[in-house]
């Protein structure tokens, strides 16, 4: 196997607030490798943009190992260390919010261009926001250099902002909800995109969603990591984690939302929860997080024991699920799924 | 299919901006039937949101009605034309007749008054008195799977999203009204709240039996939830009928091209595409079908001649303004024996 990218090993993220210790994060523990695509999904809070920021060094893990190509980041040298922060970039959700409105398009993609040195001459420079613009398919790049970001759509902003983070060559990127405020109908492009970006410059990627088709759609031939409070409770490629889900709460969650095809959507039967509440972070309960709410649940096992992210017999993928791994929960195939 | 309750025909809606009219929503006609949902889809900008806040008459102050009539039908058959009752008339025609569930509407809602009081007021406006109100409340509470008690005592930021729009669901249904408009309702909820608001409205509505005008950007929503589809485009619509007609035979090509632009948990490895270009200008409309530009299908008559929506051939229920239509549902069969 290769180097990961990123490898996160028993990752733990706190925050503070009103003097309240929140564990964010628990025992993650996650790789990327060069060229892969992974796809985390959970509902909000569940620690999807946490765990995003500390893969692009955004933020620091409170405990754990967080290894940059095999390495602790304070294990580079100081050069090196710069040359990681242009290596692994992150695409955030609101385009408008991310590039400054008082600058051209033509500025905003020179700057990084500039202050990096990666161009010599102006011929260069504009040579490069053309090339990049036309990666990102904003064509012809003419017509955009001089407008605004207020002047673009929310889809031609998105593709700004990825085109701002192509500037420096990353190996990987993170894109949160890179996609979830743009029309659903330009959607598709800006991830076949993306692909293809993929596909040309041999980057990573990272993509953050709370929308289980497109996880699927994008993450196809990739991986999914599903997180619940803080921890991933599945991981793995991605036909198997949609096709044959471990997890009760994958299986909850791939039952519960409805699909975009009448006859399939009315004959899903979404699986009946002990309980719609979702604990706070300030008050996991022990054992299994998700315990008070699964149907599967067994007595002083799930309620006592920390599952651990793990192979399990019968599925390709890693769940943290005592039962299952326990092969007491046999995989559950929806025939609908094309997996 | 059931009686028609309201009537809408040739609505039109602009909106004053500084650039000139915005024409968000043109020539709009369909009926809703007794205790049936209606979506409206289509992308974000087409006039979903206009036309449902001319239907209960609260534009912002830059928006006006142009032309059109509303004709609504009580349940004692009295027909009534909602765009012509006077302010206190309309009010009262408001959450008895006909209530709405927006998103996030709690959320602006003030934090110092309990559900109670809400519950209360909505109650005293049109002559309930209290008890029968409490008690109307509480049974619709514990119908949207709620702590009666606890909830009807509470503040709203007491409450999740998710309960909150519960909430509301309960509160809009208080006066038992035939029409109930929703924006979104479950836009930027989780999947398990939004399955759980999902199961409440279905429950409700087989219960209680009233029309839903429905409104979604999210197509699986309004497959799962609709009874009939329209498409909007450019604040027309462009295609209107059965949800499995729209959903296996849509003969618009936009229609088609939302379809194809979404993505499917159950379809295994997907070939998707996205729709080229944006949406027009509304103050300048370009001139024969508004989607032309958009078009795979367009040929020489779509850039000047606007085509009228028409029954199609085979189902009369089904509505579309496509001159290509038959090529469109070609199309689709073809997508479909991939
Ligand atoms: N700087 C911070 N200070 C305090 N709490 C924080 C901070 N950043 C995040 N959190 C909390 O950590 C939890 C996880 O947040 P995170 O943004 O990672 O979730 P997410 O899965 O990305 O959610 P969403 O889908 O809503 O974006 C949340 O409860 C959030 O409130
Ligand atoms: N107050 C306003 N003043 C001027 N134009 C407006 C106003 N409100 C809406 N519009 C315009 O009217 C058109 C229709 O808007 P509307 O909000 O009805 O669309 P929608 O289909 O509900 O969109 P979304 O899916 O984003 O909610 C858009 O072009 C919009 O820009
Ligand atoms: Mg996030
Ligand atoms: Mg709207």
């Amino acid at each position: 196997m290769t180097t990961p990218l990123v490898e996160l090993r028993g990752v733990y993220r706190t925050f503070v607030k009103d003097r309240q210790t929140i564990p964010v994060l628990q025992d993650v523990n996650l790789s990327v490798q060069p060229n892969e695509i992974l796809c985390l999904v959970g509902e909000s809070g569940c620690g999807k943009t946490t765990t995003g920021k500390i893969i692009v060094g955004l933020l620091e893990a409170s405990a754990g190992e967080v290894l940059i190509q095999g390495k602790p980041r304070s294990a580079y040298r100081r050069a090196e260390q710069a040359q990681l922060r242009r290596d692994y970039q992150i695409v955030h959700q609101d385009p408008f919010a991310s590039l400054n409105p008082a600058h051209t398009i033509e500025q905003i993609l020179s700057f990084p261009l500039l202050r990096h040195k990666l161009v010599k001459s102006r011929a260069e420079l504009r040579r490069r926001i053309w090339e990049l613009l036309t990666m990102v398919d904003l064509t012809p790049p003419g017509d955009i250099v001089n407008k605004y970001p207020h002047q673009l759509s929310g889809g031609q902003r998105q593709r700004v902002s990825i085109a701002r983070t192509l500037t420096v060559q990353p190996r990987l990127i993170v894109a949160d909800e890179a996609v979830s405020m743009v029309d659903v109908s330009i959607r598709i492009g800006i991830l076949k995109m993306l692909h293809r970006l993929r596909d040309e410059f041999g980057m990573a990627i990272v993509f953050i969603t709370h929308d289980l088709a497109l996880a699927k759609y994008f993450a196809w031939r990739g991986r999914i990591g599903v997180m619940y409070l803080g921890r991933v409770v599945e991981l793995g490629p991605t036909p198997h984690v949609i096709g044959q889900p471990a997890h009760p709460y994958t299986r909850a969650l791939l039952q519960a939302v409805p699909e975009a095809d009448p006859d399939v959507t009315r004959r899903k039967q979404p699986m009946r929860l002990r309980s719609d509440d979702i604990p706070r972070l300030t008050a996991i309960p022990p054992g299994c997080a998700f315990h008070p709410r699964c149907p599967f649940y067994v007595g002083r096992v799930c309620d006592v024991h920390v599952p651990h992210l793990d192979v399990a017999e019968g599925f390709a993928q890693q769940v943290a699920c005592i039962p299952v791994q326990q092969g007491q929960l046999r995989p559950y195939i929806d025939e609908q799924a094309g997996g | 299919m059931s009686e028609v309750i309201l009537s809408v025909r040739n609505l039109s809606v602009s909106y004053l901006a500084r650039r000139g009219r915005v024409r968000a929503v043109s020539n709009v006609s369909f009926e809703l039937h007794a205790g049936e949902t209606l979506a409206f889809i289509g992308e974000s900008g087409c006039g979903k949101s206009t036309l449902n806040l001319a239907l209960i008459r609260t534009l912002p102050k830059t928006g006006q009605i142009d032309s059109g009539t509303m004709i609504y039908t009580r349940r004692d058959g009295q027909q009534i034309d909602v765009l012509k009752l006077n302010k206190q008339e309309h009010r009262r025609w408001l959450w008895s007749e006909c209530s709405m569930v927006f998103q996030g509407a709690l959320n602006s809602l003030n934090p110092v008054i309990r559900i109670s009081d809400m519950i209360y007021d909505t109650a005293a406006a049109h002559g309930i008195p209290r008890e029968d109100a409490r008690k109307q409340a509480l049974d619709l509470l514990e119908k949207v799977r709620l702590d009666p008690q606890r909830v009807f005592n509470s503040y709203p930021h007491e409450l999740s999203g998710g309960m909150r729009q519960r909430v509301l669901l309960a509160i809009s249904l208080l006066l038992r009204p035939q029409i109930v408009i929703m924006d979104e309702p479950t836009t930027a909820v989780d999947i398990l709240t939004q399955r759980s608001i999902l199961d409440v409205l279905k429950e409700l509505r087989r219960e209680l039996n009233f029309s839903v005008l429905f409104i979604s950007h999210d197509l699986a929503v309004a497959a799962e939830i609709a009874d009939r589809i329209a498409t909007m485009y450019a604040g027309e619509i462009v295609e209107i009928g059965p949800v499995e007609e729209i959903f296996y035979r849509p003969r618009h090509a936009y229609t088609l091209a939302l379809l194809d632009a979404a993505p499917r948990l159950s379809a295994g490895a997907e070939e998707l595409h996205s729709i080229p270009g944006s949406p027009p200008d509304l103050i300048m409309p370009p001139p024969g079908c508004k989607f032309h530009e958009r078009c795979a299908f367009a040929v020489a008559s779509c850039h000047t001649t606007p085509p009228p929506l028409r029954p199609t051939h085979d189902a009369a229920c089904h509505l579309v303004a496509c001159t290509e239509s038959e090529r469109v549902l070609a199309a689709q069969r073809k997508i479909m024996r991939q």
